[in-house]
C-alpha cells in the first residue's frame, strides 16, 4: 500500500499503533547472534508453538527481534507490557512461562537476572545495571520490534524523521545535523554536516549517498546489530542525507560475512518502496530516492572510503591518495557522502527531536550517544550504547559488571587495528573522540576489549600486526613491506629470539609508517604498537632481554607445571588438555610432561584449585628439566 | 587450464543473465558463480571475462584480491574458527592450531579428500561466548581445545581425517 502524504503517513501510524495496542501481551525473544548461537529460535519456535493454540485466550505476541545487548546471559526474553526480563531461557522453560507469568501472572524467580554482589533478582530490565546506564540512539528500536514487520517499525517511530525532513528545506535539515553536532560514527569522527554540505555545494547532478557497512574491526558487531535489528533506521537516514544533499541514489555496502543483514535490509527496501518511502515522489514531496545493496568481497581495507568506492565500481580495492575528495569525486568521480551504519541510524532520530535534543547528550565536542560492543575478559559481554564522556571505569564496572573471574585489569582495547590500549591509570577517562585520541587510542568503530593479566601485551600488538598484514591492499610500500618487517620482529621477540636494539628498531619503522603510508590503514597500523610500547613497554622488555612472557601466553617463552602440595586431583586439567600431556588418577597427583606439553595453557585456566603454575621456559631448562 | 574442461558453464551463464555486461557487475558476478560452485573454476572466469568485456587479468585480479573467493575447490564441510580480537585474547589460536593439527592442514586448507576446509573469520558478533568455532551452521561456544574431535564428529566431512 502507497502512503500519498505524511497526512496519510500519520494516518497509517496511528493505525499500526493501534494494531499493537489490542495485544495484551508480547513476548519478545532476541534472535541476535549470539542468542541465536546459543539456541534462541528453538525458543521461539516453542513460544509460538504453545501460545498458538490460546493466542485468543491471552491475546500474546511472539515477536522475533534484534539483538538486545545483554549477550552474556542469552537467550533473552522480555516481556511485555511488565518489561520483565528473563535471562539463560531454555526451549522447556517455555511452557512455565506461558503458564505461570502470562497467565498466572506470577514472575519466575529462577530465571530472573541475578545481581552477583548481593544475590537480589531483578525483574525489571531496565532495573538491570547493564540496561539501566544505557541511552539508546542509534539502537533506539533495537529489540522491541520485529525487523522484518514494517507496521511494527512505523508503530515504533521509524520514518518520523522522515517525514520532518520532507517538510523542511534541505538547507533547514542540513542546519538540524549542524546543531546536534553529529561526527561520524565510524572512525575519524568527521563533522557529518560539514561532509554533507560540501557534498550539496558540489557540482554536478547526479550526487551518491552510501552506507559503509563494512565493519571490518574484527572485535566489533554493533552496525551488524543495527541492520540486522533496524533495518529502516538506516534506511531512513540514507533518505534524509538524500534529500539534504540532492542525491537520489544511495547504495549500502554491506560486509559478506552479514548475510542476515542482507536479507533483512533488502526486505526492508522493498517494504519501503512499497509504502513509497522509497523509489519516485517520496511522501507525495516530488523528491526521488532509490536504495540498494551491494555485497563486499570479504577485505577490510574496503571499509576504508576510497576502497569501497572502488569495490563499489567492481574493481580491487585500492585506496586513492587523499587530496581527491569523495565529496566532490567519489563513486564513479561523482559527488559522494559516504557514512556509516550507525551515523546514518543516529540522523532519523536526530530529524524527529531535533539537533539541540542531540546536543544536550556528550561532552563539548562529542555530542550524542556511541554504541559499542563490550567483549573480551569481562563479565557482562554485550553491545551496548551510552552518551558520550562516560568513564571507561563506569563502563567496564558499572555496566560490564568487572573483568571476567574478577582477575586484575591490564588494559582495554578500544579502535580496532588503528586504536590503541588504554592502561588501568586511565581508567577514568571519560570516552569521547578527543581523550581517546589524547590516550594513544581512537573511537573507531566501536570494539571495546577488556584484557586481564593472562593478556600478553606484545601478542596483542602482534594480533593486530598479522591482521594487517593480511589485509594491507599492497599498493604501497611502507605498509605493505613495512608491516612484513614488523611483523617479523614481532616474531622473533614472541619466540624469544629478539635481538638488541628491536625495540628501537620497531620505533623507527612505525614513524616511517605513518609518513610514509598512501592511506589511513598503513597510516595508523602501528598504533597498536605504539600505544602497547607507550604503556607496557616492560613487557617488551622482559621478552626481548629475558625471553619471558610475564603473562604467560607466548608459548614459546612458557612452560606449565603442577604443584604437588596444591594439587587434589580433581582431574579438569587431564580433561582440558588438548595433546593429553598429562597423566594422574582422580583423588591421585597430575603431572605435566614437558616433551608433550604445547603450552597453551588450557590447564591452567581449567584448574579449581591454582595448583598450575606458569614459569619462564629458561627456568625450567635451567633445572635440566627440559 | 584445458585439463579440467569439464565444468558445466550453465549455471555460470544463469548468473551472467542476470547482471549487466560491465565491469561494475565483476564483484556481484563472481559472488554468484561462486555460491553456485562452491569456488571459482578457471573456465568460468574465462566466460565472465568475455560476458562482461574485462580482461581476463583484472578478473584474476579480483578474484584473488578478496578473501570471499577461492580459486581451488572447497570441502563439503566448512569449519570456520573466529579470531576476531575478543576470541584471540579468549584462545583462539590454540582452538584453531589443534584443529589444524587433527585435519592435517593450514588455515584455510581442504583437506585432500575434500571433507573439510578450515578458514578464519573475524568476529561472528557472539563474542560473549568466546572463542567459537562454527562447524557449517552450528555455533559452538567457550570451545575448547580438547573438544575439537567431538565438534568435526558428526558433521558431514568425516571427522577421522587424521
Ligand atoms: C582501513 C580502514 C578501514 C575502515 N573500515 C571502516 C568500516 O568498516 N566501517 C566504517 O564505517 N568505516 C570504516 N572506515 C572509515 C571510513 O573510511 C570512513 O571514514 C567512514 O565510513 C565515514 O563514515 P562516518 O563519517 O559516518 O564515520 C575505515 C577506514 C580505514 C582507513
Ligand atoms: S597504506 Fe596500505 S592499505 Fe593503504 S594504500 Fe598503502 S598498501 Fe594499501
Ligand atoms: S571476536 Fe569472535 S565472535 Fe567476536
Amino acid at each position: 500500500m502507497r502512503i500519498e502524504s505524511p497526512a496519510a503517513f500519520a494516518e497509517f501510524r496511528k493505525s499500526a499503533q493501534a494494531k499493537l495496542a489490542q495485544r495484551r501481551a508480547e513476548v519478545l525473544v532476541c534472535c541476535g547472534t549470539g542468542c541465536l548461537a546459543n539456541g534462541a529460535a528453538a525458543v521461539a519456535e516453542a513460544f509460538a508453538a504453545t501460545l498458538d493454540g490460546s493466542a485468543t485466550e491471552v491475546k500474546t505476541f511472539t515477536k522475533r527481534t534484534g539483538c538486545h545487548g545483554f549477550c552474556e546471559r542469552g537467550p533473552l526474553v522480555v516481556l511485555r507490557p511488565a518489561g520483565i526480563l528473563y535471562t539463560k531461557v531454555k526451549p522447556r522453560d517455555v511452557k512455565e512461562i506461558v503458564d505461570k507469568t502470562l497467565k498466572g501472572g506470577t514472575v519466575i524467580p529462577r530465571l530472573l537476572y541475578k545481581e552477583p554482589t548481593s544475590g537480589q533478582r531483578i525483574e525489571h530490565y531496565q532495573e538491570v545495571p547493564f540496561y539501566k546506564h544505557q541511552t539508546r540512539v542509534a539502537m533506539r528500536r533495537i529489540g522491541h520490534i520485529d525487523p522484518t514487520d514494517f507496521e511494527d517499525a512505523i508503530a515504533h517511530g521509524a520514518y518520523g524523521g522522515l517525514v520532518k525532513a520532507l517538510g523542511m528545506t534541505p538547507e533547514e535539515v542540513l542546519r538540524e545535523v549542524e546543531i546536534s553536532g553529529l561526527r561520524g560514527r565510524g572512525g575519524a569522527g568527521f563533522s557529518t554536516a560539514r561532509k554533507w554540505r560540501s557534498c550539496r555545494n558540489a557540482k554536478g547532478e547526479r550526487k551518491f549517498v552510501l552506507c559503509n557497512g563494512d565493519e571490518g574491526d574484527p572485535g566489533a558487531f554493533k552496525d551488524r546489530s543495527i541492520m540486522e535489528g533496524d533495518p529502516h533506521s538506516v534506511l531512513e537516514g540514507m533518505i534524509i542525507g538524500g534529500w539534504a544533499i540532492g542525491a537520489h541514489e544511495g547504495i549500502i555496502y554491506v560486509r559478506d560475512e552479514y548475510p542476515l543483514a542482507v536479507v533483512n535490509l533488502t526486505l526492508a527496501i522493498q517494504q519501503a518502496r512499497d509504502a513509497g518511502l522509497v523509489g519516485q515522489n517520496i511522501l507525495g514531496s516530488g523528491f526521488a530516492f532509490d536504495i540498494r545493496i551491494s555485497r563486499g568481497g570479504g577485505a577490510f581495507v574496503c571499509g576504508e572510503s576510497s576502497a569501497l568506492m572502488r569495490s563499489l565500481e567492481g574493481k580491487v580495492g585500492e585506496p586513492r591518495a587523499k587530496y581527491v575528495h569523495a565529496t566532490d569525486r567519489g563513486l564513479y568521480d561523482l559527488p559522494t557522502v559516504l557514512n556509516n551504519v550507525e551515523t546514518w541510524a543516529d540522523v532519523g532520530a536526530i530529524l524527529e527531536h531535533g539537533g539541540a535534543w542531540f546536543a544536550a547528550m556528550g561532552t563539548t565536542k562529542s555530542k550524542g550517544t556511541k554504541a559499542f560492543s563490550l567483549v573480551g575478559k569481562v563479565k557482562n559481554t554485550g553491545l551496548i550504547e551510552l552518551p558520550m564522556g562516560m568513564t571507561l571505569r563506569q563502563i567496564i564496572y558499572d555496566i560490564g559488571g568487572g573483568v571476567l573471574n574478577d582477575r586484575p585489569f591490564k588494559a582495554v582495547q578500544t579502535g580496532g587495528p588503528s586504536g590503541g590500549c588504554v592502561p588501568e591509570a586511565l581508567l577514568d577517562l571519560p570516552v569521547d573522540y578527543e581523550k581517546l585520541t589524547e590516550a594513544g587510542s581512537m573511537m573507531g568503530s566501536g570494539g571495546m576489549i577488556v584484557m586481564d593479566d593472562r593478556t600478553c601485551m606484545v601478542d596483542v600488538a602482534r594480533y593486530f600486526l598479522k591482521f594487517l598484514t593480511e589485509e594491507s591492499c599492497g599498493k604501497c610500500v611502507p605498509c605493505r613491506e613495512g608491516l612484513h618487517q614488523m611483523l617479523a620482529m614481532f616474531d622473533d621477540l614472541v619466540a624469544g629470539r629478539g635481538k638488541p636494539g628491536d625495540i628501537e628498531r620497531i620505533e623507527r619503522l612505525s614513524r616511517g609508517m605513518q609518513l610514509g603510508s598512501l592511506c589511513e590503514l598503513g597510516k595508523s597500523a602501528p598504533n597498536p604498537v605504539i600505544s602497547t610500547l607507550r604503556y607496557f613497554r616492560d613487557e617488551y622488555v622482559a621478552h626481548l632481554e629475558r625471553r619471558e612472557c610475564p603473562a604467560g601466553i607466548c608459548r614459546d617463552l612458557t612452560t606449565y607445571e603442577i604443584m604437588p602440595e596444591t594439587c587434589d586431583g580433581c582431574h579438569a586439567c587431564f580433561k582440558a588438555c588438548p595433546v593429553e600431556a598429562i597423566t594422574g588418577k582422580v583423588k591421585e597427583l597430575h603431572v605435566i610432561h614437558q616433551d608433550k606439553c604445547i603450552a597453551c595453557g588450557a590447564c591452567y585456566d581449567a584448574c579449581p584449585t591454582q595448583a598450575i603454575r606458569f614459569l619462564p621456559k629458561h627456568q625450567l631448562a635451567a633445572r635440566g628439566v627440559a | 587450464m584445458s585439463a579440467s574442461c569439464s565444468v558445466d558453464l550453465t549455471p555460470a551463464e544463469k548468473v551472467l543473465e542476470r547482471y549487466p555486461a560491465e565491469e561494475a557487475s565483476l564483484i556481484q558476478v563472481l559472488q554468484d558463480v561462486h555460491r553456485a560452485y562452491n569456488y571459482l573454476p578457471c573456465e568460468v572466469l574465462v566466460r565472465v571475462a568475455e560476458t562482461l568485456h574485462v580482461p581476463l587479468a583484472k578478473v584474476f585480479s579480483v578474484g584473488t584480491f578478496y578473501k570471499a573467493f577461492s580459486l581451488t575447490p572447497q570441502g563439503r564441510t566448512i569449519v570456520k574458527v573466529c579470531t576476531g580480537t575478543a576470541c584471540h585474547i579468549r584462545g583462539a589460536v590454540q582452538l584453531l592450531d589443534e584443529l589444524c593439527r587433527q585435519l592435517n592442514v593450514e588455515p584455510g586448507g581442504t583437506t585432500p579428500d575434500l571433507g573439510f576446509t578450515v578458514k578464519t573469520v573475524n568476529c561472528v558478533g557472539a563474542c560473549a561466548m568466546a572463542p567459537v568455532l562454527i562447524v557449517d551452521e552450528t555455533y559452538y561456544g567457550n570451545a575448547a581445545a580438547a573438544k575439537v574431535g567431538k565438534y568435526l564428529k558428526g558433521s558431514g566431512g568425516k571427522a577421522d581425517a587424521n
